[in-house]
């Protein structure tokens, strides 16, 4: 059968099993869009392509299946080049799709040509430049391969125009022939037998869980190993959902701005057993004072981290739930022998108990009502924690939750009630502002009967709310919540605790946009509130909306800041806690 | 990881096995300047079996340990394997080529100089000496220093290849 490799290249996404397409056409990626007509595979036709790569990123992070964007050449696909990075540093499998000036015209700046692999080297997994019409399909097996396995990542093919227009006789590879690419699989037993060691000797262990446990579909797994042995779980960011927050055993968010109990936990541990972790700057603080008492397991899929940051004293380099399962495993003769009863962690739970009874997570209530007409009577009451609390409360358990970065973000991640894996959508290594939209578009492509809310920032939708148009068209109900304090709130919390409370150029303005209009304006509901006993009403309002997307403005407190907090480069022991809270012996 | 050797305990010899593919080299490259990684020198060449090109780094672990940048490099799809040569180990060799100032009067020294160390001259003008010297890294540092006083005009080196000592491979540097 002959194809042209424009028609090649679909029908290996076909093959891949795509079901959905993020993308933008233009000049050199023309041949691709006909064939797409035909195809079963649907396209959502994108505003920026930005957004093409955040939406990918969001299918990928609900399905755990790869996800999938096509831009043109040039600026089509510098402008997906900040989604590869996001993807590359939350490990997120994505195959993205782009066209390229026909090859006889690479290398003399030709319209719209971008050394796109070049450029993107260092932020995929891998990239492919095609060279003829007949490699496409076995490029397009290895690209799915290369993105799906081992640590799961981005993956860039690009594709000249001559390439498309080209002819080739279809075929399907059997095999993939990668001889430099073997990713790790199965753990060590010597090593699995080394970590149950030193998991039955430990007194004050932690299970320091990470977004590898998420994206191995380890979740059952971890939560076995964490009730056979009775050991805390600390959640990263990027873990949010690995453990249910209603389990007895679960510690919470660690890090920068954890709970104090998570942060602690770790700190005091004599044993962290870091599951798919990267002992990242944001979990561990100055590196040099972190968890200065423990001993270290180690697994993670990417030999690479182990011993990056931290040597372990057991590294374990394989897929994480293999790992975790084997562990169970290991673990059960000991079990049987009574050397796993919960009394020998007795004090290091009751000392975790205490911690979690001294230092809750808090806010201040809100400002009485103000004065009329008096100096505050326009100062915003909200306060943003209430919000995310009534959104909580408001929304089923398996609600997904997308989040750009910054305030808003550690707030979600904080407040939430995470109970399932693959509810949490959001930006963790890059920090990528403008990441919420067009993530929770892609989330609710991915899972259309799940409710998809996003908590965004002021400062973030400003980045991407455009996508909102694409939701609008594609009839995609997602619901956004703008935590409208008129700031770039993270920066300016920086300025306030760090500048001298010398406030430059974070000031937006809470009604420039008209965010309420904007909404409309885009095909969506738009909804303002101002005060707390609005709160509730509004969200049940959007809750029922199913035809297009909500869109509400949450007018919230400026002030409002971000605890606790471990300033940057200091050590975890300096944790910064609620200003209620300072008076509280450590 | 042991030193490589007394004078320079910082650098160590790494023998990477690419797929020979087109941009290989500027992964390989990419990678050592993206992790802040050094490299003192490196060379390149096709081996006999044409789908395969060995890149002989020559790394400053000085910058990140050894095992951290092989783990990284081994991430890279087209990286098929790499070993860690050490020198006791291995038979390291380099070619240096440096144009040296030599008129008449001296060009009887520079002459017996590269006899002893079993040089070649491939060109002579009339104030200089264009010399080709092959062997051990070490051996070419005492070259270049003897020629030194002569005024060295350019000098270029290969940086090191190495392939290991019979019955002493060694698999990654871990």
């Amino acid at each position: 059968m002959q194809l042209t490799g424009a028609q090649a290249l679909v029908k290996s996404l076909e093959m891949q099993d795509v079901e959905v397409i993020f993308g933008l056409p233009g000049g050199a990626i023309l041949p691709v869009y006909d064939p797409i007509i035909d195809s079963s595979i649907r396209h959502v036709l994108v505003r920026h392509e930005q957004g093409a790569g955040h939406m990918a990123e969001g299918y990928a992070h609900v399905t755990g299946r790869p996800g999938v964007a096509m831009v043109t050449s040039g600026p089509g696909a510098t402008n997906i080049v900040t989604p590869l990075c996001d993807a590359y540093m939350d490990s997120v499998p994505l195959v993205v799709v782009t066209g390229q000036v026909p090859s006889t015209a690479i290398g003399t700046d030709a319209f719209q040509e971008a050394d796109i692999t070049g450029i993107t080297m260092g932020v995929t997994k891998h990239n492919w430049l095609v060279k003829e019409a007949a490699d496409i399909p076995r490029v397009i097996r290895e690209a799915f391969h290369v993105a799906t396995t081992g640590r799961p990542g981005p993956v860039l093919v690009d594709v000249p125009k001559d390439i498309s227009n080209a002819t080739m006789e279809w075929y399907w590879p059997d095999e993939i022939d990668l001889p430099g690419y073997r990713p790790a699989t199965v753990p060590d037993p010597e090593a699995i037998a080394a970590a149950a060691e030193l998991l039955l000797s430990a007194r004050r262990p932690v299970l320091y869980v990470g977004g590898g446990v998420l994206k191995s579909g380890g979740a059952a797994a971890l939560r076995e190993l964490a009730e056979l042995t009775g050991i805390p779980v600390v959640t990263t960011l990027m873990a949010r959902g690995a453990f249910p927050d209603s389990h007895p055993l679960a510690l919470g968010m660690p890090g920068m701005h954890g709970n104090y109990t998570a942060v602690t936990s770790m700190q005091k541990a004599d044993l962290l057993v870091a599951l798919g972790s990267r002992f990242d700057d944001r979990v561990t603080g100055r590196a040099s004072a972190f968890a200065p008492e423990a001993k270290v397991i180690h697994v993670d899929v990417d030999k690479a981290e182990i011993g990056k940051v931290r040597v372990p004293e057991v590294g374990i380099v394989a897929d994480c739930r293999l790992a975790m399962e084997a562990l169970v495993e290991a673990l059960r003769p000991a079990r049987a022998a009574g050397r796993l009863e919960a009394s020998r962690l007795g004090p290091w739970t009751a000392q975790l108990e205490e911690w979690k009874r001294r230092f809750p997570l808090a806010y201040d209530a809100p400002a009485p009502d103000p004065v009329p007409h008096g100096p505050a009577a326009h100062a915003p009451r909200l306060k943003p924690q209430f919000v995310l609390e009534t959104l909580r409360d408001a929304t089923p358990d398996d609600t997904i939750l997308a989040s750009g970065v910054g305030q808003h973000q550690m707030w979600a991640s904080q407040y939430w009630r995470f109970e399932h894996p693959n509810t949490w959508v959001n930006s963790g290594g890059l920090g990528t502002m403008g990441f919420a939209v067009p993530a929770a578009i892609g989330a609710k492509v991915g899972r259309p009967d799940r409710m998809v809310w996003a908590v965004d920032g002021d400062g973030c939708f400003q980045m991407t709310a455009q996508e909102l148009v694409t939701a609008s068209a594609e009839r995609i109900p997602v619901k956004i919540a703008i935590l409208n304090n008129a700031y770039l709130g993270m920066v300016r919390q920086w300025q306030h605790m760090f500048y001298e409370e010398r406030y430059s150029e974070v000031y937006l303005s809470p009604d420039l946009p008209d965010y309420v209009g904007w909404a409309e304006a885009m095909g969506c509901v738009g909804l303002r509130v101002e005060q707390p006993e609005e709160v509730l009403p509004a969200i049940e309002k959007a809750n029922e909306i199913d035809d297009r997307p909500v869109v509400i403005d949450f007018r919230t407190d400026s002030m409002e800041q971000v605890f606790p907090m471990v300033p940057a480069g200091a050590s975890n022991d300096d944790i910064v806690v609620h200003p209620s809270q300072r008076g509280e012996a450590r | 990881m042991t030193a490589a050797t007394a004078t320079r305990p910082r650098h160590h010899l790494v023998s990477v096995l690419v797929e020979n593919k087109a941009g290989v080299l500027a992964r390989v490259a990419g990678l050592f300047s993206r992790r802040g990684y050094n490299i003192f020198s490196l060379a390149v060449a096709p081996t006999d079996d044409e789908r395969f090109s060995r890149i002989s780094i020559v790394v400053d672990v000085e910058s990140a340990p050894l095992e951290q940048i092989l783990a990284q490099l081994d991430k890279l799809v087209n990286v098929v394997e790499i070993s860690e040569l050490h020198p006791d180990e291995a038979r390291e060799a380099e070619l240096l080529l440096v144009t040296v100032g030599a008129d008449s009067e001296r060009r009887a020294q520079v002459f017996q100089l590269v006899a002893v160390f079993g040089g070649h001259i491939v060109d002579v003008g009339l104030e200089a000496l264009t010399v080709m010297l092959s062997g051990t890294p070490a051996v070419l540092d005492d070259f270049e220093e003897l020629m030194r006083p002569y005024g060295i005009v350019e000098l270029q080196r290969t940086g090191r290849v190495a392939l290991p000592k019979l019955g002493s491979r060694r698999g990654e540097g871990s």
